[in-house]
Order: structure tokens, then sequence, then C-alpha cells
């Protein structure tokens, strides 16, 4: 049915037909919100040695943050008199919807995908690249000390960060010849996996994408103990609120798009594991890709600020360049 | 006429993730102002600033660094615009493309290495 869909001519009922399929996206990606930001309470507090949330909804704590969203909806909203206030209101905007707009393309299964289209991984990245005015301008607008710098923190971590995001899938599409994400699936189909074709890719894109999320260790833009909480200080209630949230949904994007290009989608490992249904095997990778997040978070302390930017430029750049045309080579020698 | 079919209903999905990603934080906001108390004081509406009065403007001059990772991040990132047309034709390319390639990048590595060797690239 989807078929004959995308193939009729695009017009208001298309449009209609697809927002509510977006809106059911977006229903699922906010209840992984939910849900996520509870799973990290509780394996961060199992790996600390206590319990996490366990009073609302049962020993597990589930309606727990159902509970902290409504609280914050019932937050008085502050907007500072000194702030700039049109920018301190359309910053969280700014921030939110880039962080949706890259699920449009990402294929959860061979079924189960929206846009398909020819550049979908350059998509991701171009998109994923605008959430950093968000953040400047939210840290700008506050007229905040902390703020500001946490907005300038925030900005200049995420553009060198998004260098060796950026080359470091290079070496990716060295081997697979194209930019369409169902294309890089059907290749790792037929050759294998591309965590072992191109381990050093994966660990440069794992790293700078951590960077990117702002999650401990790199998270210097909010580091709550020095700069309070960074570019959104200033924020309360639910304004606030959609700066967690474009963190989180970036959290779903960019484990998504890891399950994707490195960790084969929605294919088994193994062909005789076929007659699991891929959309098993896509979640099963894209759950442990998020696990190992909150395992890191809970494992590593918080970088030095003047070490963050050396690593970016002297350790992960270089190698991610020397990678791709250490591939470059060879595939023009070998195959 | 099929393929522009597919095409532009392809684009029509991403521009519907447009629409909905601005709309959620509009409605929520917009609904949210029936649920919030509103009592404003003057205290409420000062900057935070650690529990201290706020003293001068937050926007002084800033760090010149910044502004140099910015420039830094414009040169190499101008560089991925190249290097991705690069990588996706790079079968039909073949080594001529490989040696061009690099010596494109070693040009803008000088840069790199030049900023290096001036520290530009340490934050103390």
């Amino acid at each position: 049915m989807v078929e004959e869909l995308l193939h009729s001519g695009s017009g208001w009922m298309n449009f209609g037909i697809f927002f509510l399929l977006a809106v059911v996206l977006l229903l699922v990606v906010l209840g992984f919100v939910t849900y996520a930001i509870l799973a990290e309470r509780k394996v961060l507090g199992y790996m600390q040695a206590r319990h996490g949330p366990n009073q609302l909804g049962g020993k597990w704590g589930l309606l727990q943050t159902v509970a902290d969203v409504l609280k914050l909806l019932i937050k008085e909203d502050i907007i500072p008199k000194a702030a700039d206030r049109p920018l301190f209101i359309i910053a969280p905007i700014i921030a939110f919807t880039p962080a949706f707009m890259v699920l449009a393309t990402i294929p959860f299964t061979e079924k189960f995908q929206f846009a398909d289209i020819g550049v979908g991984l350059l998509y991701y990245i171009a998109i994923s690249g605008m959430t950093v005015f968000g953040m400047v301008l939210g840290g700008w607008a506050s007229n905040n000390k902390y703020a500001l710098l946490g907005g300038m923190r925030a900005g200049a971590q995420m553009i060198s960060y998004e260098i060796p995001l950026v080359i470091s899938v290079l070496g990716v599409i060295l081997l697979t010849g194209s930019l369409n994400l169902n294309d890089i699936v059907a290749q790792q189909g037929e050759t294998a996996w591309f965590i072992l074709l191109q381990p050093v890719a994966f660990i440069v894109f794992f790293i700078a994408s951590i960077a990117e999320l702002n999650r401990t260790p790199f998270d210097l833009p909010e580091s709550e103990n020095e700069l309070v909480a960074g570019y959104f200080v200033e924020y309360s209630g639910f304004r606030w609120a959609f700066f967690m949230l474009t963190e989180y949904v970036y959290m779903f994007a960019m484990s998504s798009l890891i399950t994707v290009i490195f960790l084969g989608g929605w294919l088994p490992p193994f062909d005789f594991l076929g007659f699991i249904p891929g959309a098993v095997w896509f979640a099963l990778k894209f759950c442990f890709v998020v696990f190992v997040y909150m395992w890191i978070r809970a494992t590593l302390p918080r970088f030095r600020v003047d070490r963050l930017m050396e690593f970016a430029w002297k350790v992960l750049f270089p190698i991610a360049l020397a990678n791709i045309f250490l591939t470059a080579l060879i595939k023009t020698l070998f195959f | 006429m099929e393929l522009l079919n597919l095409y532009q209903n392809n684009y029509l999905i991403v521009f519907v993730f447009l629409c909905l990603g601005v709309l959620l934080p509009l409605v929520a906001l917009f609904l949210g102002k029936f649920l919030r108390p509103h009592k404003p004081s003057v205290e409420k509406y000062t900057t935070y600033e650690s529990g201290i009065d706020p003293f001068h403007d937050s926007r002084v001059q800033f760090n010149v660094r910044y502004y140099i990772f910015a420039l830094m991040f414009v040169i190499f990132d101008v560089e991925t615009v190249f290097l991705y047309p690069w990588a996706v034709a790079y079968d039909k390319l073949g080594v001529f493309a490989l040696i061009e390639m690099l010596i494109f990048v070693v040009m803008l590595l000088i840069g790199l290495a030049y900023a290096w060797k001036k520290k530009v690239l340490r934050w103390t």
C-alpha cells in the first residue's frame, strides 16, 4: 500500500497520510525517550550499587518519567528580563526540529522506513549539524555568564567533533559507493558488517558521536558542577524539557544510525538465524548501542576542557583521514 | 513520471518531518500556557548568577580561540564536501582520482600542521 502511495502523484492527500504516519513515529520516539531516561537512571543506579527510581509505578519505577514530564508541564514559564526574548523562545525549537527531522531517512527495517532518499547519510549529517545553532542561540539569548560559556563550549565542541564524525563514515561510503542507507545495509548483507571491515572508522565515529550527543565524558557544555547546566541554565519548565528531549531524540537517532551503517541494520548476524524478523534484530542491536552509551557515561569521568579540542584535531581527525586513504588504497590494490 | 513521483514523495516526507518538528514544540508550549501558573515578581526575572546580584552585561568580548576553531571547521568541512562525491564515485574514478585527492588533502594538512605548530589547537 505504501509502495503505491509513494508512486502516486504527490498532493495534499499524501501530505495528510505521511503526516499521520510521522505522528505515529513521533509517539514511538517520545515513548522511547520516556523509557530511555528511566533506563538510564536504572542502569546508572545499578552500576553505582543503588536502585534508582523504585517508588512510582511498581518496583521498577515505570511511571517516574511520566510524572516528571507532567511536573514540568505545570511549572511556571520564566523568561529573564535581561534575555533576548524572541531568540530565547525560538532557540529550543531550532534545537529540537533537526533532531526529529533526521529520523526521516533512517530505515528501521526493510518495510518500516520513511523517506528513501539517495543522499540519506549526507542528509543526516547536514541536518544534525543544525542543532548547534539552537544551543549557541540559547546560550547567547539567556544573557547569563554560565549560559554563554556553555553555549560557546557547545559550539566549539560540536563543530570540532563533527569533522572526524563526517570523515570517518567516508570509509563506509567508499566500500558501498552510495550515500543511500538502504544500499549501505544491502552491501553489508553481501560482504560483512562494516564494524568488521571498518573497525577504525567505527571507533572514531563512536567517540565523535558521544561528543555530538553531549554525553559524558564529553558533556562539557552542560557540566553541572562548573557551569551549573550550561546553555540552558536560564530555561525552565517545558522550554527546558525541549532541550532535554533534543538530547534523547538524538540518542535515538544516533543509535539507529550506528546500527544501520556499522551493525548491519535489520540483517541477522548469521544466515541461519534469518527466521527471526528483521525488526527484532534491529531492536536488539539498537538497545545494545543505547546501553553502551549509558555504560560509558557510568564509567568515564569528564574530559578536561583543554584536552577536549586537542583530542578532536590531533588524534581523531588524522586517524579518520588516514583510514579513508588506507581503505581507498586497499580497495584499489586488492579488489 | 513514476520516478519523479517517487522522488517528490520522498522529499514530501522530509517536509512533513520538518513541519512536525516545528509543530510539536509550538503546540506543547501553547497548550502548556493553560496549565502553568503565572505569578510574576521582580526577583523571578533577574538573571541567575549563583545567588548574587548579576553585574555587567554578560555579552562581553570573548576569547578569540572559539573564532579560530570556527575558521578551522569551515576549512575542513569544505574539504569533506569534496571528499563525499569522490567517495561515492570512487569505483568509476580509479587510481588517478585517488592521487589527485591525496594531493588536495595534503595541501589542507599543511594548514593543519601550521595551526598545530602555531599552537592554535592548544586550549591553554
